[in-house]
């Protein structure tokens, strides 16, 4: 089952520790290592993105940045057998920058990628 | 799960590990679960996060035990008797912050009381004049460093290579690396292959028992032996993939676990002998075969043929990592899996069925014919050159195997026969072939395939010259290898 798990920080109080890259990268290459780790990316602030609408029939572009202080800064794709496996993975992430980055706060999200098995022949 | 000695989950002296006291922090503890578990819901939240946590980490647990007290089966054990201290623990006292570290430092101090135990007795015993054989008992640092990250890489080698032995019949070496390497219950390994759960067991027992018999060390194969045993790895990584992928029945649910399971194993391997080129060649093959699980099989579940595919459906980003294995896999040597690899790179690269690269195709299947010759691998270059050069080329090959003993109850050599016979607008023998096709295979959608064939074929023939689809196939199925033992699906068969 492939999982995709969205990091948004939601206080940022000081610039990113200088460990705490190292420790990222570090947790990356064990996420790899065991085989659950497909891909992975950070993501640049919303002010050099846009989004798009279609409302009352009308289809609107807006530039970043977005008016809410929640940044999606990152995100993972994991290949795992459940849930959980996900779920901890993105735990360990988080719990990174708990322990190295003073004062922040964010939020993560494991939301599950449809794959081969939704699509199984009902028998 | 089954623990080796259920009084030791209750054992008090775990509850004051120190290494556990200090790792766990109450405030974040219970935190991990809330909204979700409940404290002391042993079949709730916890139990799955306890059991995800086991499948992280459990092949590094038992490949570091392993190596502490040289027996996979005791290893295996050790480990499983900290799952069960987990399992009683974390419901109540919440999910340590560093479960995986917790897990490895209580398996630690388990092995390391069964060391003390046993050198104690040994030493007993020497007292009391017996001759004993003993290897070095390590000494008390050894043992406390013996978990740590520097030397896990070896040891989980280690675990595959002992998993994976030559010692052990195939099925007991697929039994024991999905259990050891993949985390997986015996039950799960049953279900997925279809068998018994009492013969998983079985098989499972009688190949620890046969490493222990034959004193097979737990050790990094000898540089003159690596070829033959990562042979057998492959191969048992290979039909795991294969059992999964070949199964168009849709009927069981595990087997798409056992493809993503096989390419999990694929994937660490990779990791731990970058330098292999096979490694990565076989990572490749199975990435990229894997990218068309979703296009293969239609809404009722019958089989469909590469070129009938929705190429939509493809699976980019898997495409995308087996063309960065190949990569990898040419630039450091050009094997069996890697040919197969580039031969399925080929179908992937193309963005429609008829832009397929069949020259590169056919050029490729005549290396993998000097590789690893086969009369499977024949018929298969046979396909590749009927659509390359034409059809009367293919089928001079494709006679030239008429006599091979190991195709004699084959049912693709006809069906491929058939299919070059009716593009060559010989239609009657087309249809017979097809016929012959049906007869032989064992596989319900496969002979209605063959038979649809047959009608097109005959069809053709009674319309003499009208277009027919007959003419404008390839071939399907999965076949079998070179081996005869590893089931291979032919790369152009989808």
């Amino acid at each position: 089952m492939r999982y995709l798990a969205l990091l948004r920080a939601t206080r940022i109080t000081s610039p990113p520790p200088p460990g705490l890259m190292e420790a990222i990268m570090q947790l990356g290459e064990e996420a790899t290592a065991a085989g659950a780790l497909l891909d992975t990316g950070g993501l640049a602030p919303s002010a050099e993105g846009a989004r798009m609408q279609v409302s009352a029939g009308k289809l609107s572009v807006t530039d970043g940045p977005f008016a809410e202080t929640k940044e999606t800064i990152s995100y993972a794709l994991y290949e795992v057998r459940a849930k959980e496996e996900a779920v901890e993975w993105t735990s360990r992430f988080m719990q990174l920058h708990r322990d190295l980055w003073e004062g922040w706060e964010g939020e993560g999200e494991v939301l599950r990628v449809y794959g081969p098995e939704d699509f199984a022949p009902q028998s | 799960m089954t623990a080796t000695d259920p009084d030791q989950a209750t054992d008090p002296g775990q509850a004051t590990d120190p290494d556990q006291a200090t790792g766990r922090d109450q405030a974040t503890g219970p935190d991990r679960v809330a909204g979700s578990g409940q404290a002391g819901d042993p079949d709730g939240a916890t139990r799955r996060t306890i059991e995800a946590v086991w499948r992280i980490e459990s092949a590094r647990i038992i490949a570091g035990l392993a190596r502490l007290v040289q027996d996979v089966g005791l290893a295996e054990e050790l480990a499983q008797d900290a799952l069960v201290v987990a399992l009683e623990q974390w419901p109540r006292a919440g999910v340590p912050p560093n479960p995986g570290g917790w897990l490895v430092s209580t398996a630690k101090h388990r092995a390391i009381d069964l060391l003390r135990r046993r050198t104690t007795y040994q030493r007993k015993l020497r007292e009391l004049g017996r001759e004993i054989e003993s290897r070095s008992e390590p000494t008390d640092p050894d043992l406390a460093a013996v978990l740590d990250d520097g030397q896990i890489d070896d040891d989980l080698l280690r675990l595959v290579f002992t998993a994976c032995h030559p010692v052990l019949p195939t099925e007991g070496r697929v039994a024991l690396t999905l259990r050891l390497l993949g985390g997986l219950r015996t039950d799960e390994i049953a279900r997925a292959f279809l068998v018994p759960e009492s013969t998983v067991g079985q098989r499972i027992t009688r190949a620890k028992r046969t490493l222990a018999a034959k004193r097979v060390p737990f050790e990094l194969p000898a540089r003159t032996e690596l070829a033959d045993r990562l042979a057998s790895v492959f191969e048992v990584i290979y039909l795991v993939f294969n059992e999964g992928y070949s199964a168009t029945t849709g009927d069981d649910w595990m087997r798409p676990t056992l493809c993503a399971e096989a390419l999990r194993l694929g994937r660490i391997l990779a990791r731990l002998m970058p330098q292999q080129a096979e490694v990565h060649g076989l990572l490749a093959l199975m990435e990229i075969q894997a990218s068309r699980i979703r296009a293969r099989t239609g809404p009722s579940g019958e089989p469909i043929l590469l070129p009938d595919q929705d190429r939509r459906l493809w699976d980019r980003l898997l495409i995308r990592r087996g063309l960065e294995a190949l990569d990898r896999a040419e630039a450091l040597g050009i094997g069996p899996y890697t040919l197969q690899a580039a031969i399925a790179a080929c179908h992937a690269r193309a963005r429609s069925a008829d832009q397929t690269d069949w020259v590169r195709i056919a050029a490729l299947y005549r290396v993998l014919v000097h590789v690893s010759p086969s009369p499977i691998v024949e018929l298969n270059r046979a396909v590749a050159v009927g659509m390359a050069s034409g059809p009367a080329d293919g089928l001079e090959i494709v006679d030239e195997l008429a006599d091979e003993p190991v195709l004699a109850s084959y049912p693709l050599l006809p069906a491929v026969r058939g299919d070059l016979l009716g593009r060559l607008g010989r239609y009657d023998e087309a249809r017979q072939e097809f016929e012959r096709a049906a007869e032989l295979t064992r596989n319900a959608r496969e002979r209605k395939l063959f038979l649809d064939r047959a009608a097109e074929a005959a069809a053709a023939a009674a319309g003499a010259g009208r277009h027919s689809r007959a003419g404008n196939n390839t071939t399907p199925g999965s076949i079998d290898s070179a081996s005869g033992r590893t089931r291979v699906v032919d790369p152009t068969a989808g």
